[in-house]
């Protein structure tokens, strides 16, 4: 009886072990593909499969989000000529909140709408604000929870790596 | 007996269970909605406790200070 508990919970342990012990070997993942409207049309995560993608989830009401759009404004005309789009998602449920907060910052780079937060669901966004790198082939290479300035040197260098593959 | 309590302790958990919620972390801006807190509108809230305690001639029923002396 015994016995049998233990090897089942080794079992279940090691099928919980699994998924990381795949994830240290494989590639990195295919971000999930987004169609989103913006001010003036539309943005595909396709279309932008040969520049380098960060993508970033934000909303009028958080703070951090705010204190980071100055730092990606930065990011965006440092690297923009050599192949970075910035695309700011926001999740704002009402887009007067997110015009507002547009207007007061006029960011330089492309913000998209997604109120029902269906690109969040699928980026698996834990805080706001997430951002996430994705590389020429589309692919997810680093993700970033929240905002502190601390962080933005090893941010930058991450970008720069990318960009200049 | 003992059976009876074990079952309905055991249905009494995934009953429990459906009042917990994850909040999205694009949605917490709802959660700080006026309407969410406790207490939305603290001037009506003491115009109606004004109002109970004057029917109930026991200042301090709810959480006013005061005795029950019926001077309201």
């Amino acid at each position: 009886m015994s016995g049998k508990v233990v090897s089942t919970g080794v079992l279940l342990l090691l099928s919980l072990a699994a998924p990381a012990l795949r994830g240290a070997a494989a590639d990195p993942p295919l971000a999930a593909p987004f169609d989103l409207p913006t001010s003036t049309g539309h943005v595909v995560l396709d279309s932008l499969r040969t520049k380098v993608v960060l993508v970033d989830f934000w909303a009028s009401w958080c703070a951090p989000c705010r204190q980071s759009f100055p730092w990606m404004s930065t990011m965006a005309e440092r690297y923009g000529p050599r192949g970075l789009v910035v695309v700011a998602i926001n999740l704002d449920k009402q887009r007067w909140q997110a015009e507002r907060f547009l207007r007061e910052l006029a960011p330089p780079f492309l913000v998209a709408f997604d109120p029902a937060g269906k690109t969040a669901t699928a980026f698996d966004v834990r805080a706001m604000p997430s951002s996430y790198l994705i590389n020429r082939s589309g692919q997810l290479v680093f993700a970033h929870r929240g905002f502190d300035p601390k962080d933005t040197n090893a941010f930058e260098s991450r970008i720069a790596e990318e960009v200049l593959k | 007996m003992k059976r009876v309590l074990r079952l309905s302790l055991a249905l009494a958990l995934p009953l429990l269970a459906g009042g917990c919620a994850t909040v999205r972390p694009w949605d917490r801006d709802l959660l700080a909605e006026k309407e969410m807190s406790f207490n939305p509108c603290p001037m009506l809230h003491a115009i109606d406790e004004h109002v109970y305690f004057s029917k109930e001639a026991s200042m301090g029923g709810q959480d006013a200070s005061g005795g029950g002396c019926g001077c309201n």
